[in-house]
């Protein structure tokens, strides 16, 4: 080989604009959709949790709950809260890809190349966003098993919602994930952040009428005001007695004032950004 | 701005320390356009860190240094648009196809879409692999994996390519067509080449080779000049005279010191 004289195909590395920066951001959006994509395995895994949570549980105890429901299946009262819990382990695992290419070297691919270190980060949460919204979908397509109604609005503002909760627990996750450089330690600090968020989050209890100590935590997590919107919304759509909705969907309260749904989503979308704001400073910092 | 005949790379008096180690420790040479030069030294010599602050990796401590024209802690941006890199161990996206990482690698560094597909042809075809540029990187061999990373590092037309231990664990037919590639580079498109190298027959067809030891630049010139000034045959007697012969440890900085000491005394006992 080599002897022979090939065309060459010229091309040029421009000066770097915003444009360049949306490609980058595009481009790595666009990995985690197609990792998305091909991993099956992953798709499936991260499933059986939240499935078992929802049909296992919410099944067995059915007979428990069945006094206090009036009537209302406890699937139908959880569906929210697996949704999120869905939603929660697929951002955690996108977040996980960070410390994956800064393991297995991929990583220094990006860090060299003519693009802002915050058109990676932002890329990855957008990504990572993405992936667990739609991971959320496909439990969001079950609804009709537990008694949802297949509404298109309703459909439409969960996933709304859900994009709006991925693109929050992704920055987070980001957040811890650019200051860890092994898999394995990351895998355990998310466990332990995860799930006491998951069951302090009022994803699986209405939140009227806690203990004291419990009902602060509740109040004090992020989580809750994500879990709160999305249980309104499919709540509307039910057709159940006043009584049954006054119990199960009492809603987030501060010193007896109702926080609105929009309130609730500010603060999740507000928290997110901040967290995507921190992330990108650590980022920038490393190396 | 810079002028198009300045050299390649312009090193001045680099110096990076950690902490108290002093990694390099005032380092100046320069390279030519198109030349072929190599970064010989032991373990631990400092050849890392000096190309990490050359591909604006690290920051230089103190001292300065010009790539293709353009400053590396000044000017990061511009010396990373005319910079390629293959490091010594893997950077690639493992899951995705052949063409996928390549066609990252377009979308980050920003080139005409209009070109990118007739472009990635050219380069899948120079490192044989145009057949194979469907099917994920998990399935390709050490050596494929490398001649995709040359591939790759090459694909945004860089006039400076960085070569850290290019053929390390790769067996002779594939270190021989890296090398022809390296040639046929360095003609078609006038691509400077950097490269480290453990292999002294490889060092043999640099144009120069600049050998690092302890931080600091023992000594530069063209191979048959620098066997000349040894008296010797062969460019590991070269290297052996100029970095000694004990063997190196990055991690344990003791026992090099200690090394360190010893040599000085035996040598200084010889005379």
């Amino acid at each position: 080989m080599s002897a022979v004289a090939v065309e060459v195909v010229p091309v040029r590395v421009p000066e770097r604009s915003w444009r360049s920066e949306a490609r980058a951001v595009r481009i790595v959006w666009r990995r985690d959709l197609l990792r998305f994509a091909t991993d099956r395995t992953r798709v499936v895994t991260l499933l059986i949790q939240p499935l078992l949570f929802l049909f296992v549980l919410g099944s067995g105890l059915q007979a428990l709950a069945a006094a206090s429901t009036e009537g209302v299946d406890l699937k139908t009262v959880i569906f929210p809260g697996v949704l999120c819990m869905a939603l929660v382990f697929s951002a955690m695992f996108s977040a996980a890809t960070l410390v994956m290419d800064r393991e297995f070297g991929f990583l220094r691919e990006m860090m060299v190349a003519p693009v802002r270190r915050s058109s990676i980060v932002v890329g990855k949460c957008l990504g990572g966003a993405t992936v667990a919204a739609l991971q959320g979908a496909i439990m969001l397509a079950l609804a009709g098993l537990v008694h949802v109604p297949y509404d298109p609005l309703l459909l439409l503002g969960l996933f709304g919602l859900l994009l709006l909760l991925a693109f929050t627990v992704t920055a987070f996750g980001l957040l811890v994930a650019v200051r860890i450089r092994q898999l394995q330690s990351f895998t355990s600090v998310m466990q332990m952040l995860v799930m006491p968020m998951f069951f302090l989050s009022g994803a699986l209890y209405p939140v009227s009428g806690l203990p004291t100590w419990l009902e602060l935590l509740n109040r004090l997590n992020p989580l809750t005001y994500a879990v709160d919107p999305m249980r309104r919304l499919v709540f509307d759509h039910l057709a159940i007695s006043d009584a049954a909705r006054r119990t199960l969907d009492a809603g987030v309260t501060w010193f007896g004032w109702r926080v609105p749904a929009l309130v609730e989503m500010a603060i999740v979308l507000a928290l997110g950004l901040a967290l995507l704001a921190l992330a990108i400073v650590q980022f920038a910092r490393t190396e | 701005m810079h002028s198009s005949n300045s050299p390649a790379i312009e090193v001045d008096d680099l110096v990076k320390t950690y902490g108290e180690v002093e990694a390099v420790r005032g380092v100046s040479f320069s390279v030519a356009r198109g030349e072929v030069f190599g970064f010989l030294g032991p373990n631990g010599a400092g050849k890392s860190t000096t190309i990490n602050m050359l591909c604006t990796l690290a920051r230089p401590t103190s001292g300065s240094a010009r790539v293709s024209g353009f400053d590396v802690a000044a000017e990061r941006d511009d010396v990373r648009r005319h910079i390629g890199l293959v490091f010594q161990d893997q950077t690639l996206d493992l899951y995705l196809t052949a063409a996928q990482n390549l066609r990252m690698h377009a979308e980050l560094y920003g080139i005409d879409p209009g070109v990118i597909p007739a472009r990635m042809r050219q380069m899948l075809e120079m490192v044989d692999l145009w057949e194979r540029r469907d099917q994920p990187v998990l399935t390709f061999s050490g050596g494929m994996r490398r001649r995709l990373e040359i591939a790759r590092g090459l694909l945004h037309s860089p006039r400076v390519l960085f070569l850290d231990e290019p053929t390390v664990g790769l067996d002779p037919q594939t270190r021989s067509s890296i090398w022809d590639y390296i040639r046929a580079l360095q003609q078609t498109e006038g691509t400077t080449i950097f490269m480290t190298t453990h292999y002294m027959d490889e060092a043999e067809q640099c144009d120069r080779i600049a050998i690092m030891d302890r931080g600091e630049l023992v000594v530069l010139d063209t191979p048959a000049a620098l066997k000349a000034s040894v008296g010797a045959d062969r460019l590991d007697d070269v290297f052996m005279h100029y970095t000694g012969s004990a063997i190196r440890d990055a991690e344990s900085s003791s026992a090099t010191d200690l090394n360190r000491v010893l040599t000085r005394a035996l040598r200084g006992s010889g005379r």
